[in-house]
């Protein structure tokens, strides 16, 4: 069974199309990284799979209905919707008692454990604390539920580069293991380069790109081509090319390797190239990067 | 021994591995309700606050009293009664106007809204809790917990006053029996809590579900938003057909005015002994009913719209 799986998925705001019939199919154990401009339709998407807002078209979460099953998808399921969504009053040592209350899966020791790495005060309120010391009570809160789906959308927007590494290296050394999903929107796409096992870009309500990190590498080259060969590698027809230091940097999908190789230095394109050039074409020009 | 002792870790193990998968309702019901009263601290704080302002004041008061006794001796009963059981109504009177009804009034206008304007509904409903069981168990926010912790802060409050008025008497050398005698303290406990039973939680439950259903539905000011409708029918109604029947509806439903079986409004329930309260009269009049039913398609409302809606 996949985690998650929809077909012909749609949803409509008026006149405005949020998603335009999305199929996506995501397999236990993976760490999706579902990347997109602003206002594609990432967290509509989001917001389907979590059972936030209703849809058209077929979706199971966990051979679940989202929309009809939320409170049972919610024993399974986790999210960070946001950096700052825990209720500003509420305390530290309450968050850890209702969890307990409420959650079958929430283990209390763990949380506390993850707490205590922390300065974190179990008698603080969250409007105490830090920016970055509310992400880091909400991972360690998420992180002491045994869900199935983790769900994190802009988990870190607007936390410094060190809480941003942190978190992102305590939900892969802690959290982690194959058994698990995670699904992650972001802007920071070079961040959470190492971490995905599958990227997926959406664009205006499509899904635009949708391939394992291990064919994004098998697939995609980007060459630093030397100047005199410019002629000749744009005649392989690159799908991308950008000017870095004067030099042209082009982008090629399924490119002969020896062939590029001798032309100039090839490697792997990092996902915001790669972002830049896919949606780019997308939309027949180029749109503002994913950086 | 030994074989017990082998068997009972395994048996126990056994219990807790199936209480970790599921939680049962009751259990969420009950740490949602404790989850509002760390939110909403003005539910137990406000009344409380309010019975140590009303203790002062009686306290100094109470330098009179024994002055009043005497003077009392000579009259009629009822003016007796009148005069003893004079601040012990307000008092309780006082607390049940301002934690029971205001607070339970902002209370419902900010339980479904609050949690959609800073954003918190995400985090609620990233938990294994159904829109209807938050729903309920905000509700039982002005149907349950405020009826009662008005009662609990009442009761102490008289009893408090109760005991202080006997030691004054005492300590003048007057008996503090009559006190006893007309206030019966007992009967009037009972009073209070039949009364915040029928008034406070059922005649007025349409009037919380209302306000928590338009706290649900508003983006912004769910204040006006609560008032506007029914100011509306009422202006309508007047226009259209002269007549003011929906304002004289809300007026009784407020007042508790023509129910069959309890105080008038302005007739605060201590006055009233016990045995006149007819419990048959009150649960057989159609208003209760129609109330009720008014009250569970208002929080059916509520549930759908929160499901639907997300923060604003």
């Amino acid at each position: 069974m996949a985690c998650i799986e929809a077909s012909g998925l749609r949803k409509a705001f008026g006149a405005t199309v949020a998603l335009d019939g999305v199929d996506l199919r995501v397999e236990e154990g993976r760490i999706l990284g579902l990347i997109g401009p602003n206002g594609a339709g990432k967290t509509t998407a989001l917001n389907a799979i979590l059972g936030l807002t209703p849809y058209q078209g077929a979706l199971r979460v966990l051979g679940r209905d989202p929309w009809t099953e939320r409170d049972l998808l919610m024993r399974d399921v986790c999210f960070i919707a946001d950096v700052a969504v825990l209720p500003r009053w509420l305390r530290v040592s309450q968050a850890l008692d209702y969890l307990v209350g409420v959650h079958p899966r929430f283990d209390r020791a763990k949380a506390e454990g993850f707490l205590a790495k922390t300065t974190i005060r179990r008698n603080s309120r969250v409007r105490e604390l830090s920016k970055g010391m509310v992400a880091q009570l909400h991972l360690a809160l998420v992180m002491a539920i045994d869900a199935k789906l983790l769900v994190l959308d802009e988990p870190t927007l607007g936390l410094d580069i060190l809480y941003r590494k942190q978190f992102y290296d305590s939900l892969l050394n802690d959290y982690f293991d194959r058994s698990r999903t995670i699904v992650v929107t972001t802007h920071q796409v070079d961040e959470i380069q190492h971490v995905l096992t599958d990227l997926m870009f959406i664009d205006r309500g499509r899904i635009v790109l949708n391939c394992s990190m291990d064919e994004v590498e098998a697939r995609y080259q980007e060459v630093t081509v030397i100047p005199e060969q410019l002629a000749a590698a744009r005649a392989l027809r690159p799908m991308y090319e950008r000017q870095v230091l004067g030099r042209g940097v082009l982008l090629f999908d399924r490119g002969d390797r020896e062939q590029l190789a001798a032309m100039g230095e090839v490697r792997r394109p990092s996902i915001a190239d790669l972002f830049v050039a896919v949606i780019g074409n997308q939309a027949g020009q180029t749109k503002g990067a994913a950086r | 021994m030994n074989m017990q002792s082998n068997v009972m870790p395994e048996a126990l193990s056994q219990t807790e591995t199936a209480a970790t998968v599921t939680i049962p309702a009751s259990r969420r019901m009950l740490w949602s309700v404790r989850r509002e009263l760390w939110e909403y601290r003005s539910i137990y704080l406000a009344p409380a606050a309010v019975a140590v302002l009303f203790l002062i004041g009686f306290l100094i008061n109470l330098f009179h009293l024994p002055g009043r006794m005497h003077a009392a001796g000579g009259s009629a009963p009822m003016q007796q009664f009148e005069m003893i059981a004079g601040p012990y109504n307000s008092a309780s009177e006082l607390l049940i106007m301002l934690s029971t009804f205001i607070v339970a009034i902002f209370y419902c206008l900010e339980a479904l809204h609050g949690e959609r304007r800073d954003r918190s509904i995400l985090f609620w409903k990233s938990l294994p809790v159904s829109d209807l069981e938050t729903v309920l168990s905000k509700a039982c926010i002005p149907l349950v917990v405020l009826p009662l912790v008005t009662f609990a802060i009442t009761v102490v409050t008289q009893f408090a006053m109760l005991m202080a008025s006997s030691a004054m008497l005492l300590a003048t050398g007057q008996s503090a029996a009559p006190l006893w005698a007309h206030l019966g303290p007992l009967p009037m406990w009972l009073g209070l809590l039949y009364h915040l039973v029928t008034i406070h939680s059922l005649w007025y439950a349409p009037i919380f579900c209302w306000l928590m259903m338009v706290s649900a539905w508003a983006r912004r000011a769910p204040f006006l938003w609560a008032l506007l409708p029914p100011l509306a029918i009422a202006i309508v109604e007047k226009i259209a057909f002269g007549t003011a029947h929906f304002g004289e509806l809300l007026r009784d439903r407020i007042a508790g005015a023509p129910m069959p079986g309890t105080a008038s409004a302005g007739f605060g329930p201590m006055k009233m002994p016990v045995m006149m309260l007819s419990p048959a009269g009150f649960l057989i009049s159609p208003g209760l009913w129609v109330g009720l039913a008014l009250s569970a398609i208002f929080l059916l409302v509520a549930v759908r719209l929160r499901r639907y809606r997300g923060p604003i």
